[in-house]
């Protein structure tokens, strides 16, 4: 049983996001990226079955600036093999990128592929579903579950809808997952172990041809959405602050002395 | 290409879903004379197709298509979708939508929008506003051909059908069901329903660890309230998943909104942006958030929050 993670680079939107000039990007110079959040739910997800039932767990990233970084964390917390795709000239489409990750997937035949639910920048589609269809495979998103049968090489899988309604599914492998939240939440990897996996020299690298066709979507422009409202800011010390905030609570009833 | 605007209608545990009847009406505001088509799939649900805001409702009678199986609703739009040839199909973005869309652009080779809150035409061209980075930048896209949009709830005007619309039974030749619906689950009830609680202390990643929750149910308890809590949270196990907000929560509407350490992702704010008032407090003072509270504090609240508490019992 071999299981295949996707992780993608993105930029920490816990940041500043600037705009650049001609509009059609971020600018990218001073960008913090970091490991979409959701896929290091998958990553643990992946780790979680392979202590359970002993599978290979092996990561893909596309290329791009830290994607070095966080393939060695994911080596430090226990993927088999680590591998970054390149390939396919710059700048790339999502939809590009997902079909290139397609690409390296096919000759890894892997038995399942789990991915993030959605990345902050999957303007064109989520990967899960992407890659689903491009390798011809049962794909399911939005996945807070996961059990493996390797005898019957069947799967289980939870899929959350709105109001705490959980939909089981089943279905033989291979599938193709997004992960919205993993059974444990995701593991830490202590520096030490990020730094044996860089000294290992054991990140492995494969080019993939550029995809023939893949739709693109024509960007007009990106933009500052245009807030309808803002709250009415208060301002002070933390006492001032708490004063305040207490004033415009007990005006509306809240908390009332009684 | 025909001019046709086609809506994939979703329909849970025998209901359609709000998230569908603002599909359509989105498809209605930019039809301008197209027809609007919509598909519901399902064997013994002709009856709701009384309640679609459609031109003509394509009913794909199938046993398969009863319940959401990713799957078989893929493979029977994708042929639908392929014989039609529809000018634009609007996929709500909500668990379905978020397999489906992606994965029908995929086979068939369409452009697709997603994340998307507005629509407008601009001569021929239909242009889609998305919503990404969580919130914190808006794509304007052209769409001039055939394309399919993910429509993020809440962001469209519902609307809704008087039974007028043409329905018509089609075959859909082929339906694949490699991944199947088992059964649906309830969340079990839980200890506090927060969709009937008058006051939410909502705790967000922002609180820093589950060890400072106390002080989210401290200041709960002296407002009279319950705490409540972002999906970070709850992932992460600090709260019960009966407490979450938001998309893949609940929605809630309080007649207080006491948002602590919450940045507010668009999930999220789909959740609790209609509370009749909002606090928030955050360090982040670009935090969306702000934008659909009343009144905000930029502040750390591991130190805010006692002091709150402190006055509200002192």
């Amino acid at each position: 049983m071999r299981i295949a993670v996707l992780l993608k680079q993105v930029p920490d939107i816990v940041e500043e996001l600037e705009i650049a000039a001609d509009g059609r990007d971020l600018v990218r110079d001073d960008l913090r990226y970091r490991l979409n959040e959701f896929d290091d739910y998958a990553l643990e997800e992946a780790l979680q079955l392979k202590s359970a039932a002993g599978t290979e767990v092996v990561a893909l990233a596309l290329d791009g600036d830290d994607v070095d970084q966080i393939l060695y964390t994911a080596m430090a917390k226990g993927v088999d093999r680590a591998i970054k795709v390149s390939g396919g000239g710059e700048p790339r489409s999502a939809r590009a990128g997902a079909l290139m990750l397609a690409e390296a997937l096919r000759p890894l035949a892997p038995d399942l592929v789990l991915t993030g639910v959605q990345a902050p920048d999957d303007l064109e589609g989520q990967l899960a579903p992407l890659v689903g269809a491009a390798l011809g495979l049962p794909h399911a998103n939005v996945v807070n579950g996961v059990t493996l049968d390797a005898g019957a090489r069947t799967v289980k899988i939870t899929q959350e809808f709105s109001g705490g309604l959980v939909a089981h599914l089943e279905g033989q492998l291979p599938v193709v997952l997004g992960i919205q939240a993993s059974c444990e939440p995701p593991r830490y990897a202590p520096v030490t172990r990020v730094r044996q996996a860089m000294s290992s020299g054991k990140l492995e690298s494969v080019s993939v041809a550029a995809p023939a066709r893949a739709p693109a979507l024509a960007l007009r422009r990106l933009a500052k959405p245009e807030a309808t409202g803002h709250a009415e800011m208060v301002g002070g010390s933390v006492e001032d602050l708490a004063d305040r905030l207490v004033a415009v609570l007990r005006e509306r009833g809240f908390g009332a002395k009684s | 290409m025909s001019a046709e605007i086609l809506v994939v209608v979703e329909h849970l545990q025998g209901k359609v879903t709000d998230a569908t009847h603002e599909a359509l009406g989105a498809a209605r505001a930019i039809a301008a004379g197209a027809e609007v088509v919509a598909v519901l799939g399902g064997a013994a649900n002709t009856g709701l197709a009384a309640e679609l805001a459609a031109d003509r409702v394509l009913h794909v009678a199938d046993v398969r298509l009863d319940a959401y199986s990713p799957d078989a609703y893929e493979s029977a739009m994708r042929s639908i979708v392929a014989a039609r040839s529809p000018r634009l199909v609007i996929v709500a973005n909500t668990t379905v939508g978020m397999d489906l869309a992606a994965g029908l652009a995929a086979l068939l080779g369409l452009p697709l929008a997603a994340y998307c809150v507005g629509l407008r035409a601009d001569g021929t061209t239909l242009v889609a506003t998305c919503q990404i980075y969580g919130g914190k930048v808006i794509a304007e896209v052209g769409l001039d051909g055939p394309a399919i949009v993910s429509i993020v709830p809440g962001s469209f005007v519902a609307s809704h059908g008087d039974g007028s619309a043409v329905v018509e039974t089609v075959a859909a030749p082929q339906i694949t069901t490699r991944l199947r619906l088992v059964a649906y689950e309830v969340a079990p009830s839980a200890d506090v329903d927060i969709t009937k609680e008058s006051v939410l202390v909502s705790v967000g990643r922002g609180i820093g660890g589950p060890e400072n929750v106390p002080l989210a149910e401290e200041l709960a308890a002296a407002l009279g309230g319950v705490v409540s809590a972002s999906r970070p949270v709850t992932d992460s196990g600090w709260l019960p998943k009966s407490r979450q907000v938001g998309k893949s929560g609940l929605t809630v509407r309080p007649k207080l909104y006491l948002a602590i350490g919450i940045s507010g992702a668009p999930e999220h704010l789909q959740g609790m942006k209609d509370s009749e008032l909002i606090v928030a407090i955050n360090t982040d003072p670009g935090a969306p958030i702000f934008d659909v509270a009343h009144f905000g504090a930029v502040a750390d609240v591991i130190e805010l929050v006692p002091a709150l508490t402190e006055r509200l019992l002192g």
